[in-house]
C-alpha cells in the first residue's frame, strides 16, 4: 500500500486523457510520495492532482494559491472535502509544487493569489476534484465487492454497500481508486445540501502561528547560508555610478560586497552584520533625471491631466455636458488619494542558491509562477531550471504579486556570491528599504461635477480621474487608447441610475512604481464617489441612505448590503450625544459591501472611531469565521490608510522610512467591528479579501462630515484640522 | 564570548556586545520564532521577556542582558500551551501570524502584571503593530485568557 509503481503506459494514457479533458486532469505521478518515502513516512496516494489519501485515512489537499492570512489554506480544502465526503478532522493542506506544476502542464491552474480570487475562481474545479475522487473511491470499492457502484455510498471517509453490509475506507481503496479512469462528468451538490461549506471551521495554520513554529520566507535557514542586506537606488530608476565599500569590507563577518546595476548588497554571516556594514557603504547614484520629482510636481502633473481638454473619454451615457448646463444646481468637487505602501509585517525577502544554470529559490510570494519567471528571466535560464519552494507569507496585500523585485535582487546577489562560495544566500530588506522601495498604491486625483434638478435628483455626473496605470508596467496591452479601465472601477460601473454620465481618464505615470494594493482602485475610487454622493445628499437635505435608495435599482445587491448595514447599525435610531455616523457602499471582486461608521470628534479635533458595521454579500460564504476575520482585517487596514496612510515624494525619493513616519493604527484606536454576512447565493461567487475595504474610507469621512461639518476631500485624514471652532 | 540564558538553557555566543538580541536569536542560534519587523522598537514583532519584562529584542544589545533570564516564544510554555496561546487558538486570532509571537509575549507579560486587565490596560500595554488587523480578536483573547 505504501508504494505505487507508475507504469509508462499508464502515464501516456493519462497524458492523453488530460489533454482531451481540458478540465480536471487526473494524474498519477507521485512526487509527494517519494518525498514521504525518503522521510520514512507512509506514502499518500494521489487520487487526483489535488487530493492525496493516506493509508491512515489522512486526506491532504494541495493548495495552488498562497496563504497570507486570509484563510485559503483552510477554505480551499473545505471545497474539496464537501464533495469528497471524507472526515473533515482527517483533512490537512500542503502547497502544490511549482516545479511539478511546470512538469505537469499547469495541472493546478492559476497559482496567483490576488484579486480576492482564491475561492471564487477555483471553487468549481475543487468541488469537481472532490466529487471526482469520491466517485473513483466508490468505484474501486464496488469493483472489489463486485457490486454496482450506484449501490454504494460514501460518508465521512467510509464507503458502504448496505445490501451486503460491507464497508471500507478511503484509505484502504485509495490505491485501487487511483488506477481507475476518472469519471467524465460529476454532479455537484446543490448548495442547500452542503454540510461543511458555510460552517465555521478552525483554520489549519493557526496552531503553528501561536508557538513560533510557522516558518515564513524570512525564517528560511539552510546549512552554510549567508545573509544579505540591500540598498537600491533611493531615486526610483536610478543606477549605481560608484561604490566605496572600504569600511564595510573590514566589518566582522562580511563576505562580499555585491554591486548590481541598481543596487548594492552586503553579504555576511548574519543579517545584522550585513546591514551594519551596508550603512557604511558610500554609493554615488545616477538618478536618471528624476531627482526633482516631488509630491507637488506629481500633483501638478495630475492636475494638468485633468485640465487637458483632450482628456480621453472612458465611458459615456446620455449627454452629461448638456444636462449639466441645464441643471438647476451644479456641484463640483476635487478629491485626492495618496500613494500607499503595503507595509507587510514581514519585510521583503528571498533566499537563492545558484548552481550553474540552475537555481533554487525560497520566497514568500502571492504569485509562485511569477516568482519562477522572475528568477529565470533575471538569470537567463529556462524556467524549468528554477526549483522553487513557496513559503508562508507574513502579509501580502498585493506587494508580493506581480512585482517580484525581491526575487530578482536575491538571485542576482546569489549568482555573484555563488561564483565563489557554494552556499544559499538569504536577502532580507530592512524595514527602511521596504518602505522606500515599495511598489505603491497609485495616487489619484478626481474632479467631479454633478447636475441636480429642482427636486434634487441627479441628472448628470461627470467624473475626471487622473492616476498612474498599474497595467502599464506589466500588461501594457490592457491599456487601450490611453485608458486603463482597471483604474476606473467604481466609476465606469457605477450602480446609480444617473441618466447622463461621463468618465474621463488621464493616465499620468510618474517614476514611482505602482502595483495592486488591497482592493486596488476600489481602495480609492469609492472615497471620491461615495463622499460626493454624501455631499449631494446633504446639499439636498436628504438622508444619505434614502438618497442612495432612490438611485439604486430594485434588486441591486448594492441596495441589499446598504440596507443590511443600515439595519444592523440602527441607522434610523438616535445616537448618543456627540456620536455621528456615515455610510458608504461599493461592489468589487464580485462582492458587495457597505459600511456604517460611528465616531466622535473632540473639541481638539481628535477622532474616536467607536463602531464599524460592515455588511457583505459574497454570493456564498465558505468559512464564516474567516469571512468575519477578513472584515475585521479590512476595517483595520482601511481605517489605517484613511486616517494615517501617506507616502510622499521629495527629491525623487520616498520621504517615509519606518513605522514612526509611516504610521499604523494600534489596538488603542480600534473600534468595535460588527460583521454582517448576507450571501445571496445564485451563480456568482464573490471575493472576500478586499471587498470589505472599499466602503470604509468614504463611510469614515461621511461620518466626519456629520460630526464636524468639514468635508474631507483628500486623504489621509490626519492632514486635516478637525478642531471645533 | 557572551553567556545568554535563553528559555532555561545557557548559550555561549561569540558576537559583538552591541549586537541586538533579535539577531543573535534568529541568525546565530536559529530561533526564528522571534520576528524582525522594524529594527527600531516600533512594531513589537521581536518582543521577548528579559527577567520577566517585555522587551523589544531588536533594540536590546546582548551585552546588556548577559546573565539575565530571557524567554522567547519557543520557551513560553515548556509543557503544552500557555493559556494565552490557548486563547489565541480558541479565538482564531492570527491571520498571516507574523506579528503574533510578539503579540503573545506582550500579552503574557501584561497578564503577569495585571491578571484582570481592563480595556485601557490592554490599550496601554499592547502597542505592537499587526497589519492584518487582528486587534479585535487580540483584545477578546486577552480577556478570555484572564478568565482562564
Amino acid at each position: 500500500m505504501d508504494t505505487v509503481v507508475t507504469s509508462a503506459s499508464r502515464r501516456s494514457f493519462l497524458k492523453a486523457s488530460a489533454a482531451i479533458g481540458g478540465g480536471l486532469a487526473i494524474e498519477f505521478t507521485l512526487p509527494a510520495n517519494s518525498l514521504a518515502q525518503s522521510r520514512g513516512v507512509a506514502a499518500g496516494q494521489e487520487v487526483t492532482a489535488w487530493i492525496l489519501i493516506y493509508p491512515d485515512e489522512r486526506v491532504v489537499v494541495r493548495i495552488a494559491r498562497s496563504e497570507m492570512g486570509q484563510g485559503s489554506f483552510t477554505g480551499l480544502p473545505m471545497l474539496v472535502a464537501e464533495e469528497l465526503q471524507c472526515d473533515w478532522k482527517n483533512v490537512s493542506a500542503e502547497y502544490a509544487s511549482t516545479t511539478e506544476q511546470m512538469k505537469r502542464n499547469r495541472v493546478w491552474g492559476s497559482m496567483s493569489t490576488g484579486g480576492s480570487s482564491s475561492i471564487r475562481t477555483s471553487h468549481e474545479i475543487l468541488r469537481r476534484a472532490g466529487a471526482t475522487a469520491r466517485t473513483m473511491l466508490i468505484n474501486a470499492a464496488a469493483q472489489q465487492w463486485n457490486v454496482a457502484a450506484s449501490e454504494c455510498v460514501a460518508e465521512n471517509g467510509v464507503i458502504t454497500h448496505a445490501a451486503s453490509r460491507r464497508s471500507t475506507t478511503f484509505g484502504k481503496v485509495a490505491d485501487a481508486a487511483a488506477r481507475l479512469d476518472a469519471p467524465k462528468d460529476v454532479k455537484l451538490k446543490d448548495p442547500k445540501d452542503w454540510k461543511l461549506l458555510g460552517t465555521a471551521r478552525k483554520r489549519f495554520d493557526i496552531p503553528d502561528k501561536v508557538t513560533g513554529k510557522q516558518v515564513y520566507g524570512i525564517d528560511v535557514t539552510l546549512p552554510g547560508m549567508l545573509h544579505a542586506s540591500v540598498m537600491q537606488s533611493p531615486v526610483f530608476g536610478g543606477k549605481v555610478r560608484s561604490v566605496d565599500s572600504a569600511a564595510a569590507e573590514k566589518i566582522r563577518g562580511v563576505k562580499q560586497i555585491v554591486r548590481l546595476e541598481n543596487a548594492v548588497a552586503v553579504v555576511a554571516d548574519n543579517w545584522w552584520r550585513a546591514n551594519q556594514a551596508l550603512k557604511t557603504v558610500k554609493v554615488e547614484w545616477d538618478e536618471a533625471g528624476n531627482s526633482n520629482v516631488s509630491s507637488d510636481s506629481i500633483m501638478a502633473l495630475l492636475s494638468a491631466g485633468l485640465d487637458d481638454p483632450a482628456i480621453p473619454n472612458a465611458k459615456k451615457t446620455g449627454d452629461a455636458a448638456t444636462a449639466l448646463s441645464g441643471a438647476a444646481r451644479v456641484m463640483e468637487a476635487e478629491y485626492f488619494t495618496p500613494y500607499l505602501n503595503h507595509a507587510t509585517m514581514e519585510p521583503q525577502n528571498c533566499t537563492a542558491w545558484v548552481k550553474g544554470d540552475k537555481v533554487e529559490v525560497w520566497a514568500p510570494t502571492q504569485n509562485a509562477e511569477g516568482t519562477v519567471t522572475e528568477a529565470a528571466k533575471a538569470l537567463g535560464v529556462p524556467e524549468i531550471n528554477v526549483e522553487f519552494h513557496k513559503m508562508h507569507l507574513g502579509g501580502g496585500f498585493g506587494r508580493r504579486g506581480v512585482v517580484q523585485d525581491f526575487v530578482k535582487l536575491a538571485v542576482l546577489v546569489a549568482r555573484q556570491v555563488n561564483t565563489r562560495l557554494d552556499v544559499p544566500v538569504k536577502l532580507t530588506w530592512s524595514r527602511e528599504e521596504d518602505i522606500k522601495q515599495g511598489a505603491y498604491r497609485p495616487v489619484s486625483l478626481y474632479r467631479m461635477k454633478a447636475g441636480l434638478d429642482a427636486a434634487g435628483n441627479i441628472t448628470a455626473w461627470h467624473s475626471r480621474i487622473a492616476a498612474p496605470s498599474i497595467m502599464l508596467s506589466f500588461q501594457p496591452d490592457r491599456v487601450r487608447n490611453g485608458i486603463d479601465t482597471n483604474a476606473l472601477g467604481g466609476f465606469i460601473d457605477m450602480p446609480y441610475t444617473v441618466p447622463n454620465t461621463q468618465v474621463d481618464y488621464s493616465l499620468k505615470q510618474p517614476h514611482v512604481p505602482v502595483t495592486f494594493w488591497r482592493a486596488v482602485a476600489h481602495s480609492q475610487n469609492p472615497f471620491a464617489r461615495e463622499c460626493f454622493i454624501d455631499e449631494m445628499a446633504h446639499a439636498t437635505n436628504k438622508d444619505p441612505v434614502e438618497f442612495r435608495r432612490v438611485i439604486l435599482k430594485a434588486g441591486d445587491r448594492n441596495l441589499l448590503v446598504m440596507e443590511a448595514a443600515a439595519r444592523a447599525a440602527g441607522w434610523n435610531s438616535p445616537l448618543p450625544a456627540g456620536v455621528h455616523r456615515g455610510i458608504a457602499v461599493q461592489d468589487s471582486y464580485g462582492s458587495y459591501a457597505a459600511a456604517v461608521i460611528e465616531l466622535s470628534v473632540s473639541d481638539a479635533g481628535e477622532i474616536d472611531v467607536k463602531r464599524v458595521v460592515v455588511a457583505v454579500d459574497s454570493g456564498y460564504v465558505v468559512n464564516p469565521d474567516s469571512a468575519k476575520a477578513q472584515i475585521e482585517s479590512n476595517v483595520v487596514y482601511g481605517l489605517t490608510a484613511a486616517l494615517l496612510g501617506e507616502i510622499t515624494i521629495k527629491n525623487g525619493r520616498v520621504e517615509q522610512s519606518n513605522f514612526y513616519d509611516y504610521q499604523m493604527l494600534r489596538i488603542n484606536r480600534i473600534p468595535k467591528v460588527e460583521s454582517v454576512l448576507v450571501p445571496t447565493g445564485g451563480t456568482a461567487w464573490g471575493g472576500f479579501g478586499e471587498p470589505p475595504l472599499s466602503p470604509l474610507a468614504p463611510a469614515l469621512c461621511n461620518a466626519l462630515f456629520a460630526a464636524t461639518g468639514k468635508r474631507i476631500r483628500s486623504l489621509p485624514v490626519k492632514n486635516h484640522d478637525l478642531k471645533q471652532a | 564570548m557572551i553567556k545568554l540564558n535563553i528559555n532555561g538553557k545557557t548559550h555561549q555566543v561569540d558576537v559583538e556586545p552591541e549586537m541586538p538580541l533579535l539577531w543573535v536569536l534568529r541568525d546565530v542560534l536559529g530561533m526564528t520564532g522571534t520576528k524582525y519587523g522594524c529594527g527600531v522598537a516600533q512594531c513589537g514583532a521581536c518582543t521577548v521577556h528579559v527577567n520577566g519584562e517585555a522587551m523589544r529584542s531588536c533594540s536590546v544589545p546582548v551585552a546588556a542582558i548577559e546573565g539575565k533570564k530571557i524567554t522567547t516564544i519557543e520557551g513560553l510554555s515548556q509543557n503544552g500551551l500557555h493559556k494565552v496561546q490557548k486563547a489565541w487558538i480558541e479565538h482564531e486570532v492570527p491571520q498571516c501570524g507574523y506579528c503574533q509571537s510578539g503579540m503573545i509575549m506582550a500579552a503574557v507579560n501584561l497578564l503577569e502584571r495585571k491578571p484582570n486587565p481592563t480595556d485601557a490596560d490592554i490599550d496601554l500595554a499592547m502597542t505592537n503593530i499587526c497589519r492584518c488587523g487582528t486587534y479585535v480578536r487580540i483584545r477578546a483573547a486577552i480577556h478570555a485568557a484572564a478568565k482562564a
